[in-house]
């Protein structure tokens, strides 16, 4: 069973943002760089088929030369090889960008199964790997809890919402998103980092694609939201107030 | 707490590659996921994580710069800065790793025979077998010159009497590196002494405020008989002990660094939300700001030396004083930082709800062992003047 695994690079978490004045995007100097961590779930579903079912991985990623050290870090945890879609101004791509460039990539090869994360922790569209799926002219399901593999075909586990569970049956090939948490990505081991140096990463330059990824949609400004503090005095007796207060915690902070 | 994201305020990442970069986020995020979340409770119970044990193996972080024997063949700098991420968690910790790596499978691969060899480094690489390092003894730390364990041979055994103390992983070895003086005019020898041993008891050393997170033993040898293989074959002098110290050190000076950052890291945190005078964080006090920029400075500084020291290294270039001058500095940095994170955070900076004062204790003993702060600056000393000044 051959599968790719589309990776993105994102910026570090808690890396130190800085807008340019009336910027559309960040300063990406002086910040460090990590694999998008949905997709570090979907890289880990990946190699545990395999161990199951045998075949390759594939990890695919798109971006500047700094990317390469994902790809790496997916072949040091187990990735058999890389595809590197090289472009400089990548984040100036659109989702539908994204996607035409990684489906022109990817219809270089044949893959039984693509899979991506839900979605990148900087931009956060969500859509590529939906995108992805009808470019390629692929079956898709997203927010996949648990895949199982028999006789060419997929059970497939998708979490709904409110705790509901949906169980699908879906052909080969097809492309799915994985749902964050749904595995304990492994770590890089240092035999495997090793082990990585010696395993192909191709180079792809996406204009050499020929495809055409001018934006259909533009992102004007990105900034930080302004701070505002708000009080609320919550009502009733203590037993009522603290039931609302749970209530809070839960769904608006989330803390609980 | 949120994930650690290191510290680099001169592009020092880019100085390193990709194998190096991804080795040290394996660390930090072993160190994140698993050793911060349960090092404070072993801290204060003195009892050593051993369940780590397996994990740090599988991901390789033993003998990780040795080559063969299943050792992961990183470069000096990329196991550096694992020891750096290590420490960062925990001295006690990062000692076991650099016993286990640079005074124990360090001593064997470079002076044992090859059935020494084949037996013990698969062993110690998995993790399955455990080795301490027996060269300090109660009356010779900086002068391990003047030790009086002694190995008589006695037809196809060697019969070894003495003291050794302050010897990290002691009582959960299953083997002891054991430096004795010999017949041959008092050469200096490595010997393998097993567990079980007949003559060879280890203990517990109580009461330690410092590396409580860490086993320290000592080890009393009383007409310990061996087989005579168990002789180190190409150990030979004082150099050979001092040559595993030099390989340890090394992996000290990063380690240093990790501790530093760790408590750079906690005191910049906490100093941005703690509040004082009309509701202003401490970190816009133009005294807590020159702790914090002397730490950065210095943790900046550390890390260009760890790193050529590393290179050179690499190269086969490294000489004692080199790694003297790294181990000196850098444990002195982590020490200075975590004093000045302890002033920052006032009172909660004695406290284990926060890292500063285990390292700060643990710091303590870091600048001492494996050759004190004074005897490095004596080494530099005698390196820039030629003129010996350790009596």
């Amino acid at each position: 069973m051959n599968i790719a695994v589309c990776i993105k690079q994102v910026p570090a978490k808690d890396a130190p943002l800085q807008i340019p004045e009336g910027g559309a995007w960040i300063r990406e100097t002086d910040i460090g760089f990590e694999t998008n961590e949905p997709d570090g779930y979907a890289l880990e579903e990946a190699l545990r088929l395999k161990e199951k079912h045998g075949g390759e991985v594939v990890a695919i990623s798109m971006g500047p030369e700094r990317v390469k050290q994902t790809i790496k870090e997916a072949m040091a945890k187990g990735a058999d090889r890389g595809i590197h879609v090289v472009d400089d101004k990548f984040f100036q791509l659109d989702p539908l960008g994204s996607a035409r460039s990684l489906a022109a990539a990817i219809q270089k090869e044949k893959f039984d199964l693509i899979l991506t994360g839900l979605q990148s922790d900087d931009h956060g569209f969500g859509q590529t790997g939906v995108l992805l799926a009808e470019l390629l002219g692929l079956p898709h399901a997203t927010i996949i809890m648990q895949i199982e593999v028999q006789d060419g075909r997929m059970r497939l586990k998708r979490e709904l919402e409110a705790g509901w569970f949906q169980w699908m049956e879906a052909p080969l090939p097809a492309v799915l998103s994985i749902q964050s948490g749904i595995n304990k990505p492994r770590y890089a081991t240092l035999k495997g980092i090793m082990a990585a140096k010696k395993k192909e990463i191709a180079s792809i330059p996406r204009a050499s694609l020929g495809v055409d990824a001018t934006p259909t949609q533009k992102v004007e400004r990105i900034y930080v939201p302004a701070k505002t503090k708000k009080t609320e005095i919550l009502t009733g007796t203590a037993r009522e107030a603290a039931a609302k207060l749970v209530e809070k915690l839960k769904h608006e902070a989330r803390v609980l | 707490m949120p994930a650690f994201p290191g510290v680099d305020f001169i592009e020092f990442d880019s100085l390193l590659n990709d194998e190096e970069k991804l080795a040290r986020q394996t660390a930090r995020q072993f160190v994140d996921d698993e050793v911060l979340p349960i090092i404070e409770k072993h801290n204060r119970e003195a009892t050593m994580p051993t369940h780590l044990i397996p994990l740090m193996a599988d991901l390789g972080f033993f003998g990780a710069n040795l080559k063969g024997y299943g050792c992961a063949e990183m470069s000096n700098v990329a196991y550096g800065l694992v020891m750096q991420e290590l420490e960062r968690g925990d001295s006690g910790l990062r000692s076991f790793v650099s016993v286990q790596s640079a005074l124990v499978m360090y001593p064997i691969y470079t002076f044992g025979s090859d059935a020494q060899k084949s037996k013990w480094l698969p062993l110690l690489q998995s993790g399955k077998a455990i080795g301490c390092f027996g060269l300090t003894e109660p009356q010779f730390g900086s002068n391990p010159g003047g030790m009086t364990t002694r190995a008589v041979k006695k037809g196809d055994r060697y019969i070894l009497n003495g003291e050794k103390l302050w010897i990290t992983n002691g009582t959960i070895a299953d083997v002891s590196v054991v430096w004795a003086k010999t017949e041959d005019n008092d050469r200096v020898r490595g010997f393998l002494i097993e567990r079980g041993t007949p003559g060879f008891k280890a203990y517990d050393i109580h009461g330690k405020w410092s590396l409580r997170a860490s086993v320290t033993s000592g080890l009393s040898m009383t007409d310990c008989e061996i087989p005579a293989a168990n002789l180190l074959p190409e150990s030979g002098g004082l150099k050979s002990p001092l040559m595993c110290l030099n390989q340890a050190r090394y992996g000290i000076g990063w380690g240093g660094l990790g501790a530093a950052m760790a408590c750079y890291y906690t005191a910049l945190q906490y100093a941005k939300t703690r509040t004082q005078f009309n509701n202003k964080p401490i970190a816009s006090h133009q005294l807590v700001q020159d702790k914090l920029a002397w730490m950065i400075t210095e943790i900046t500084k550390g890390q260009l030396l760890a790193l050529q020291v590393g290179r050179l290294k690499d190269a086969g270039r490294a000489e004692h004083y080199h790694v003297s001058m790294l181990k000196m500095n850098n444990v002195w940095v982590g020490l200075e930082s975590a004093r000045k994170a302890r002033d920052i955070l006032g009172a909660n900076g004695i406290v284990d709800d926060y890292c500063i004062i285990r390292h700060m204790n643990n710091l303590e003993s870091v600048y001492t062992y494996e050759g004190t702060h004074d005897i490095h600056k004596l080494i530099i000393g005698e390196r820039i003047t030629g003129i010996p000044a350790y009596a």
